[in-house]
């Protein structure tokens, strides 16, 4: 699965993505996922690709924010593909899945409503695997550097010389 | 210019913790010619060194060895292994502190006498009083170069003030500035001025900032009097049959313990770290810990009333911009038992990034109600409330002894509740901090709870009698008259201000005082 070529290559256990909006859905094939507009890949190392596809699905539902793009929530979410990871992982989701069909959807990335899938983690709120995603995510998703811009925030500004000159108090609509 | 003293030297004074109590106190120490080993756990990071980047800096700065909590508390639930947002470093929490630099109110040096009879509260007051810190207060004031006392001018008000001013101005609020902060307002001073940056709490990479780190350190070791030895964390305090203490042992930076003599041994390592230690350092004389005799070292801990509010507007406010808390209201500082609870609060702007924002502005929270006030993270205005808590016996510092840190050692477990007068008061805040957003237009307001304390009050606090407390009014202890107290855990009551200049004054005074008493040959 090495030579699966993007647009940019794509490298065993690199996520390739490009800053542009993806698709809500995937292209699930055999070890790896992909946005069905080729905007982002991923090679999964040892997770099943259903299940990191099921991941970046429950991440955007856990922290939905429309204007930021699923390659975003795959990095938050890749660290979980490794040999020490993916056993509870594939535990969690396989509970997440049970939970999904108890509620009558095939799985969980079946479930095509959001208020569905939302109701879904709602009843696992206080287990572990949720918490332990959501919980990563903290971090995992608002301290990427590339997402800060989305919503504003301009990170450091020492190196610019602070704000003094550069609209420390430019609000002009009070 | 850094005297190396002998571990063997049984003349100076040994401080724990260099923030600031310990790190004025070295100085201040040092300038009246005293020897000083002053003992850091954490390492040494200057203006330069600082990151602009809230996580990074975190793992840069903040105390992160083990820590246990327990009580009814968010804290205890969201951040169950970090009660304390505080430093590691040479230089203690005045290297992420915001500045904020306000006295006390006369009133609130009499806690006890002015509030009453608090049931459930161990209120008592300060054998110190308003007049008798003034000068200490100026001095402070001085040291730290607190704009609007002496000659110093306010900071400018950045956006996320503009917005905050405005609100309390049309609620009727009169008492509202830029805060009287120990950041430089202009070119001629020590200091770099403030450029605005924001990250005050990251380490000011400027160096416009106090922090006892790059301020007071230095000028102490220029003396000659001063040795700092950083990442040497004192495991226990050494008497003798006479019940002196004698000096302490410590882990030096590679993990070996050291001995260190001492003709006097003063403890500033914070409100969890001076009782663990105290506690830590029990022996067959005193099986309840150093200078515990009261049962009162790790009691009464407070951590201010506190919590925020967050608003979210129809355009841009970009709070991020600019000095982090240059913004107060202080109106509803006094004590107005009216209001439904005794004591007061200030309202203090402050503003996160938005990597913070994601973890504080409800920890746990999820979903669309979360992530849709975060998606309109630049229209955002925030302010921070700080109140006076009601100190209680039950709040406390005990040793977890089925939880060790590095060394081996029992950690500090952080027990605590809130007073009902604590959440009378912080609901009166949330409500007043709503109306300011709400009266410039808010279309969302945020009460948001506690974050990880900030201030830590109170764990061996200053008593006219011996049995209510750990130290007397010079912060010496009741029971060890050659060991003193000299941070926070000193604190009676905690006031309604940021407790950092009281910290300060106290510890200048201190200084003085352990000058005269060892020139006088009395210690």
């Amino acid at each position: 699965m090495s030579d699966m070529n993007g647009p940019k290559g794509l490298t065993r256990r690199q996520l390739l993505s490009r800053a542009s909006a993806a698709g809500a859905s995937f292209v699930v094939g055999a070890g790896f996922v992909a946005a069905p507009n080729g905007a982002w890949a991923m090679e999964t190392a040892v997770l099943k690709p259903q299940t990191m596809a099921t991941l970046v699905q429950m991440a955007r539902d856990i922290y939905p924010h429309d204007q930021v793009g699923d390659e975003f929530y795959v990095i938050a979410v890749k660290g979980y593909d490794t040999d020490a990871a993916a056993g509870g992982i594939e535990e969690g989701v396989a509970k997440l899945n049970a939970a999904a069909k108890a509620a009558g959807h095939d799985s969980y990335l079946a479930a095509g409503w959001e208020r569905d899938r939302v109701d879904i983690l709602r009843g696992m709120e206080d287990d572990p695997f949720f918490q332990q995603i959501r919980g990563g995510l903290v971090t995992g998703l608002y301290n990427q550097k590339a997402v800060w811009p989305i919503f504003g925030y301009e990170g450091a500004s020492y190196e610019f010389g602070g704000y003094i000159e550069r609209g420390f108090n430019d609000i002009n609509w009070l | 210019m850094t005297a190396p003293f002998e571990l063997s030297d049984d003349s100076v004074v040994v401080i724990i913790g260099t923030g600031a109590g310990g790190g004025v106190l070295a100085n201040e120490l040092a300038q009246k010619g005293v020897s000083v080993v002053a003992l850091e756990a954490g390492g040494r990071h200057e203006p330069q060194d600082f990151i602009n980047d809230e996580w990074d800096s975190f793992g840069q700065l903040a105390w992160l060895d083990p820590r246990t909590t327990s009580g009814d508390w968010r804290v205890a639930k969201d951040f169950s292994g970090l009660p304390a947002w505080i430093v590691k470093s040479v230089g203690g929490t005045t290297q992420h502190w915001a500045g904020a630099s306000l006295r006390f109110q006369d009133h609130e040096w009499k806690a006890r006498t002015s509030y009453g009879d608090v049931e459930g509260a161990s209120l008592l007051d300060w054998p110190i009083n308003a007049a008798e810190m003034d000068p200490w207060y100026t001095m402070a004031e001085d040291k730290l170069g607190v704009t609007r006392t002496g000659d110093r001018p306010g900071l400018p008000g950045n956006n996320n003030y503009k917005v905050f001013e405005a609100g309390a101005k049309a609620l009727g609020y009169k008492d509202v500035h830029t805060g009287r902060m120990a950041i430089n307002s202009d070119e001629n001073r020590d200091r770099s001025m403030c450029q605005q940056t924001g990250f005050c709490f990251q380490g000011c990479k400027w160096g416009a900032k106090w922090s006892a780190g790059y301020v007071d350190i230095p000028q102490g070791e220029a003396t000659g009097n001063l040795e700092v030895r950083s990442q040497s964390h004192v495991a226990r305090i050494l008497h003798n049959d006479t019940g002196k203490v004698t000096g302490v042992e410590y882990f030096d930076k590679d993990g070996n313990l050291q001995m260190q003599k001492a003709r006097i041994v003063c403890v500033a390592g914070n409100s969890f770290e001076s009782p663990r230690l105290l506690l830590n350092s029990a022996s067959s004389m005193f099986p309840n810990g150093l200078a515990n005799s009261s049962d009162q070292v790790g009691r009464n801990y407070m951590r201010h009333m506190t919590g925020s509010v967050y608003a979210v507007f129809d355009k841009p406010v970009k709070m991020w911009r600019g000095t982090t808390m240059a913004g107060i209201i202080q109106d509803e500082s006094r004590h107005d038992p009216s209001r439904g609870f005794v004591g007061g609060y200030e309202l203090e702007t402050l503003a996160l990034g938005l990597p913070f924002m994601a973890a504080f502005l409800d920890p746990g929270a999820w979903g669309r109600e979360f992530t849709t006030a975060l998606d309109h993270y630049e229209n955002m205005a925030g302010m921070w409330i700080v109140g006076e808590d009601m100190p209680q016996a039950t709040n406390r510092v005990t040793l977890n002894s089925d939880v060790k840190d590095q060394h081996g050692l029992p950690v500090a477990n952080v027990h605590f509740s809130d007073h009902a007068n604590d959440i009378a008061m912080r609901n009166h805040a949330y409500q007043q901090g709503q109306a300011v957003y709400e009266a410039v237009g808010a279309t969302r307001t945020f009460p948001t709870p506690p974050y990880p304390s900030t201030h830590n009050l109170g764990t061996n606090r200053m008593s006219e009698r011996p049995e209510d407390g750990v130290v007397n009014k010079w912060g010496q202890t009741h029971d060890i008259e050659n060991l003193f107290v000299s941070d926070g855990s000193q604190f009676t009551t905690g006031a309604a201000e940021n407790p950092t200049l009281t910290i300060v004054a106290l510890a200048i005074r201190q200084a003085d005082h352990i000058a005269s008493e060892m020139s006088a040959g009395s210690l």
